[in-house]
């Protein structure tokens, strides 16, 4: 997956989100903060880093999901790896 | 001697059980003598001793959305269900619903299951095995803990009183509403969350109660599998479901101006140092624990006009029972109207004391008590009223009824509750 645009990544998360936490795939914008935004507990972000891995085919280590903190934070993490790629 | 001095009142009763999605539908069900025991679907059911089960009628994914429920053991699901009936009918707060603000320092929780989440474990390793770990569901450990489906009362209602799950096998639940008055009475809660849930519908499972020739093997008429009391019972049907009640203490209850159903007016307890899993066959044990429920709320045998019995459909059980409510009764016995409600909705395992303690208090609330079924020809050592047939209708006035629980460990519990008049 040579060029994944930033909507799509958003597009994705967005609904990796509904379906794991049940939170309106519209309300997962850029600037949200998974925790203090979106109030997802620390659980649920492995599942949510999980199947974010199956769907763009990268992979988050642990050290790294530390880092990701707002869903911009994710778009550009998975950009940058998926650019490499 | 009594402890009865602060009065433990029932203002709420919730439950999903084979037999309906909620009280009303699953009392109605009981008084008109339908089962809820149904054939399952599964591709390999022949190859298993029982090929029959007292299924859910109402699936949780009806009343709860999906993404909730990804996080939850099937018993948890069905806790909540029941806990969240109990707790709106209650007349509580919650949701979109207003009503009563109960302040969580003084609320408790006792949600019991027999098993826990059995089928998270199932099948969580078979995806285990599958995928590896880094695809097991970081929720497994809370779905399958038995003490998961209180934690998740607990939060949903924000009790912090304390939140506990007594396991006990099939008297889990029972213990659950004994060890609830007790925090009333002694003041730790003014209300507290009782009940019980289970859902071990599986292969496995029926296997392993099959491997003990448990279960009922009926499997011509699943409908008429469970028969308490008939000569030709032939072992339990194993069932899933949640039941809740709400108690809280008299005064508090008063205060806010909440309807009472009747009085939780008390517990007894005993063990039988029998057999891992037999019943012992005096029903010594089990007489014990029906005393003490009596001393314990301040009961005579005389004030007992129903019975609950625990009554599984077992051809050793049942009979141990009425040798029990013999030897603890004496001649009142003979004046005390027995049913099994097991034969409609099944055996409920952790969840069966609470689901069988919501019939007993409607019973004496509606003064009307569900027949058994599937009772057509009564087993020759029976020599008590069994209701069977249509419902039978219970005498005006003040009233107490007995709910009996036994559980494999050789746990004896017995509730006892009083009309509210």
């Amino acid at each position: 997956m040579a060029t994944v645009t930033e909507q799509e990544i958003l597009d994705g998360l967005g609904e990796i989100i509904e379906e794991i936490v049940g939170i309106p795939a519209a309300e997962v914008t850029p600037e949200k903060n998974f925790i203090d935004d979106l109030d997802i507990d620390s659980l649920s972000m492995v599942e949510i880093a999980v199947a974010a891995q199956d769907k763009f085919g990268v992979e988050i280590p642990d050290d790294e999901l530390r880092n990701l903190k707002t869903v911009k934070d994710v778009i550009g993490f998975v950009q940058n790896l998926s650019a490499k790629a | 001697m009594s402890t009865n001095q602060v009065k433990v009142a029932i203002t709420g009763l919730g439950a999903t059980t084979p037999l309906g999605g909620d009280v009303a539908s699953t009392w109605s069900a009981l008084l008109a003598g339908r089962s809820g025991v149904r054939k399952l679907d599964w591709e390999d059911v022949e190859e298993l001793p029982t090929h029959f089960a007292a299924t859910i009628a109402v699936e949780s994914d009806q009343v709860m959305p999906k993404h909730r429920l990804r996080r939850l053991d099937r018993c948890q699901a069905f806790a909540l269900t029941a806990s969240i009936e109990a707790w709106k009918d209650a007349g509580m707060a919650h949701g979109d619903q207003s009503g009563f603000e109960v302040d969580g320092d003084r609320l408790g929780v006792v949600v019991s299951s027999g098993i826990g989440g059995l089928l998270t474990a199932l099948n969580g390793y078979d995806q285990y095995r599958k995928t590896g770990w880094k695809r097991t569901s970081p929720f497994t450990v809370p779905m399958l803990m038995p003490n998961g489906a209180a934690g998740h009362v607990g939060l949903e209602f924000g009790a912090r009183a304390g939140v506990h799950a007594l396991v006990s096998a099939c008297a889990s639940s029972a213990e659950a509403l004994g060890y609830a008055i007790d925090m009333i009475r002694t003041g730790r809660a003014d209300v507290v969350v009782a009940g019980g849930t289970e859902a071990t519908i599986h292969p496995f499972n029926i296997a392993s109660f099959g491997a003990m020739r448990a279960m009922s093997t009926r499997n011509d008429e699943p409908e008429r599998a469970s028969r308490p009391y008939d000569k030709n019972r032939d072992g339990f049907v194993l069932g899933e479901g949640s039941a809740s009640l709400v108690l809280e203490s008299e005064e508090h209850a008063r205060a806010r101006g909440a309807r009472i159903y009747a009085y939780a007016s008390g517990a007894g307890y005993s063990a039988d140092a029998h057999d891992i899993v037999q019943p012992d066959p005096t029903g010594a044990g089990a007489a014990t624990a029906m005393r003490r429920a009596l001393e314990n709320s301040g009961l005579r045998p005389e004030d007992i006009v129903h019975i609950n019995a625990h009554a599984t459909s077992t051809p050793q059980g049942d009979v141990a029972e009425i040798a029990a409510i013999k030897s603890a009764l004496g001649p009142a016995a003979y004046q005390t109207v027995i049913t099994g409600t097991k034969s409609m909705t099944g055996h409920l395992l952790g969840g069966a004391g609470a689901l069988e303690s919501v019939a007993t208090v409607l019973a004496l609330h509606e003064g009307v008590v569900p027949a058994t079924a599937n009772l057509e020809d009564l087993d020759d050592a029976v020599d008590l009223h069994i209701a069977q047939g249509e419902p039978y209708k219970l005498p005006d006035g003040p009233a107490a009824a007995l709910n009996n629980s036994f559980g494999f460990g050789g746990h004896n519990v017995c509730v006892a509750f009083q009309r509210a008049v």
